[in-house]
């Protein structure tokens, strides 16, 4: 399959549900979906044109919250990102972690960096901050402030070496 | 029935981003159940990124890991001249190259004096480590330190590599084949690492497939992946190499890939020294600003593939900085490979993916859950020593011949 | 010089205390140990808890999960022990200062005897501080 096959099979198969389409380069395209068609994308990404997953990144913008999937197509060296935005007062998409398990672990992190839900998540708890990381606080949205959570006291078992 | 314990390894024990903290459920010798905990090493570099203007961030991934301390730059700036459409002078890349395949050898050497260290050949990790010496002395001869060569920029690379320099770095290069071949036989002749190591944390190509996992971990399973052959960056395109890979998956041959693949490494270094004779030129294209964009970058780490992707809106700033490293695909991979396996043998499952292992003082157990039973990761590498010492009586054998060259 | 000093000063037991490093300083004090520096011929070694330690080496940030086991462990050390912080991101928090997982530079909860700044130090570079160091304890002049 070479690159010009990837674009038009994923164009042909994925049909009605692409809303965006952009060829940035040979090799690079980028594709934009509504949020509810995500666990049927990777579906097809992953099992009929058995792309690798690279990762996703959550994108705090000024028009809502966006998720990046990025999928490698090796044979021909093409990445495609498929993008989807979700409303910044309630994030919510569907897992894809039953379905793929590569990606329990970054659903686990947008999770707590960026605070959308995965609904159906097999193990949705934090990966990366400490456990008791105030609830709300979501360091990679653009209106966190560090002061509020650099403010606090670490725990400390016992402080007296540190006056001595 | 036997009673279920949970073993602590860590936190302190690093991997990339994140030392991870392995809990370890076991039914008398035999493991049942593996949780990782994360978090101990995150630093939030990727919202970092975004108050640091396009130079500094290539500092600042350089710091994600010390041991790709060229991997991340490479992908960081390849993203940056993906977003901006950025062109770089073919010398450049020639060096880029060169860089990033001297980096593969010391850190895969790294992990087999590691390997070496868990399965109780401290021979093997001292004489690993002596070599890697010298190739941390061809870095101080390019770059002019020993880690962290701060040689990447978006639009090429900060140093030149001298004509004169050339024929030193050649002979360099070229002394290592020697210790790399006495590797090489050592691992393939001794009975003990092989009664180790085979069969022992198998990790099917499906498995790979499941979890996307990289680098030699996959391709000691069988699954040809190598984004420097299916992605050509840098100057991989450009010169003549192959992709090693194994088939059973099990540490022996994620061991065997590793070193077969600083063979291949040496032929690109020495391929692109010798272009860099013939490709003159500036080795920086001193791009004056990034276009608003997005671009990605890929690099072949020695663990796998590193992912970068960077969104411009044409500030100096990144908008947006997502990096992703090997290890978080791979070491999710450990939960499969290390079930059913003994205590004895989990450290070494566990190193088998190449975590970024530091050293083994880094895991350290605190003892949190007062009552149990608490290994240290001292004992667990105990564990695995004496097993090997028991199986050297067996066996007859006195350790690895080591036949200085 | 009291005999805890002059026992604390030879054949250093050292532990190793990494936070969130990049690792670079971690594997540079793996190297003084290695064949190159050899620092296992003046007695000196890693061990593998902290019970044992004489010297403890910092190294790399202290994020918000493990400050307090960095703490914890350094209260479970034998007094008196020598604490050395290596590397820039241990003396100050370097480059991840102010990143929203990091509170305080480690100085700030466990006191420090030597700072050993460099981003990694050589291995020469730590082998001067704790010849320095030992000196220094000794109370002779350097
Ligand atoms: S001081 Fe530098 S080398 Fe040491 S841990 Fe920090 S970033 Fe890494």
């Amino acid at each position: 399959m070479n690159r010009e096959q990837v674009a038009a099979q994923v164009k042909q198969i994925l049909g009605e549900k692409i809303i965006a389409f952009h060829q940035k380069s040979d090799r690079r395209i980028f594709l934009e979906v509504q949020s509810g068609d995500i666990l049927e994308v990777t579906r097809i990404l992953f099992h009929d044109l058995k792309a690798r997953f690279h990762i996703a990144s959550g994108v705090d913008t000024p028009e809502g919250i966006e998720i990046l999937y990025h999928w490698a197509f090796d044979a021909c060296n093409c990445v495609l990102t498929v993008r989807t935005k979700l409303d910044r007062n309630k994030p919510e998409i569907e897992s894809c972690a039953p379905l793929y398990k590569a990606m329990e672990w970054i659903e686990r992190e947008m999770w707590e960096l960026l605070g959308i839900q995965f609904k159906n998540h097999p193990d949705l708890r934090h990966l990366l901050l400490k456990d008791d990381w105030p609830a709300g606080k979501y360091p990679l949205r653009r209106d966190y402030l560090p002061e509020a959570a650099n403010g606090q006291k670490i725990n400390l078992p016992a402080d007296e070496a540190k006056n001595e | 029935m036997s009673k279920r314990s949970i073993i602590p390894i860590g936190p302190y024990h690093a991997l990339q981003e994140e030392p991870e903290f392995f809990k370890l459920h076991v039914e008398g010798e035999k493991v049942v159940g593996l949780d990782i905990e994360l978090g101990y090493n995150h630093r939030g570099i990727e919202k970092l990124s975004e108050s640091k203007h396009y130079d500094q961030t290539v500092f600042l991934v350089e710091r994600i890991c010390g041991i790709c301390s060229t991997s991340h730059p490479i992908a960081c700036v390849q993203a940056i001249e993906d977003a901006g459409d950025i062109e770089v002078p073919e010398r450049a890349l020639y060096i880029r190259s060169i860089i990033g395949e001297l980096e593969r050898i010391h850190s895969h050497m790294l992990w087999l004096g590691l390997a070496g260290h868990f399965l109780g050949f401290n021979t093997v990790w001292m004489w690993a480590w002596r070599h890697r010496e010298e190739v941390l002395n061809v870095f101080e001869l390019i770059t002019g330190n020993r880690n962290h060569y701060a040689m990447m920029k978006a639009g090429g690379v900060r140093r030149d590599i001298k004509a004169e320099d050339i024929p030193t770095i050649k002979k360099m290069v070229a002394d290592l084949k020697a210790p790399l071949t006495l590797f090489k036989k050592t691992v393939a002749d001794d009975p003990v690492i092989q009664a180790r190591t085979k069969g022992v944390g198998v990790l099917s190509a499906q498995q790979v497939i499941d979890y996307a996992a990289l680098g030699p971990t996959a391709r000691a399973s069988g699954v040809k992946i190598d984004v420097r052959r299916d992605h050509p960056h840098a100057a991989y395109g450009l010169v003549d190499w192959d992709v090693i890979t194994a088939q059973n998956g099990d540490v022996f041959d994620k061991a065997v890939v590793r070193i077969l693949e600083m063979f291949e490494s040496i032929r690109i270094i020495e391929q692109c020294l010798d272009k860099l004779k013939t490709v003159t030129g500036s080795v920086d294209s001193n791009p004056k600003e990034v276009k608003p964009g997005e671009g990605v970058g890929l690099y072949e780490a020695p663990r796998g593939e590193v992912f970068h992707y960077i969104r411009s809106d044409g500030t100096n700033r990144p908008a947006r900085h997502k990096v992703r490293a090997p290890s978080f695909m791979n070491v999710i991979t450990d939960r499969e490979a290390v079930i059913g396996h003994t205590v004895a043998d989990a450290t070494i499952i566990l190193a088998a993916v190449d975590p970024c292992y530091c050293c083994t003082e880094r895991m350290a157990a605190v003892d949190v859950y007062s009552g149990r039973r608490v290994f240290t990761a001292a004992d667990m590498i105990k564990c695995s020593q004496q097993k090997t010492a028991e199986l050297r009586k067996k066996l007859g054998a006195h350790g690895p011949k080591l036949n200085i060259a | 010089m009291s005999l805890a000093i002059n026992v604390l000063t030879r054949s250093l037991n050292v532990f190793h205390l990494g936070g969130s490093a990049c690792n670079n300083c971690d594997i540079e004090i793996l190297d003084t140990l290695t064949p190159k520096y050899d620092l296992e011929r003046f007695g000196i070694v890693l061990v593998g808890s902290i019970r044992h330690a004489d010297l403890i080496l910092l190294s790399g940030i202290f994020n918000k999960k493990s400050a307090s086991r960095a703490r914890l462990l350094y209260e479970q050390a034998p007094k008196p022990v020598v604490v050395v912080a290596v590397g820039g991101c241990a003396c100050t928090g370097g480059m991840f200062r102010g990143s929203y997982n990091w509170d305080h530079p480690v100085k700030d909860y466990i006191p420090i005897d030597a700072f050993l700044p460099g981003c990694p130090p050589k291995p020469e570079a730590m082998i001067s501080a704790v010849v320095k160091l030992i000196h220094t304890l000794r109370g002779k002049k350097q």
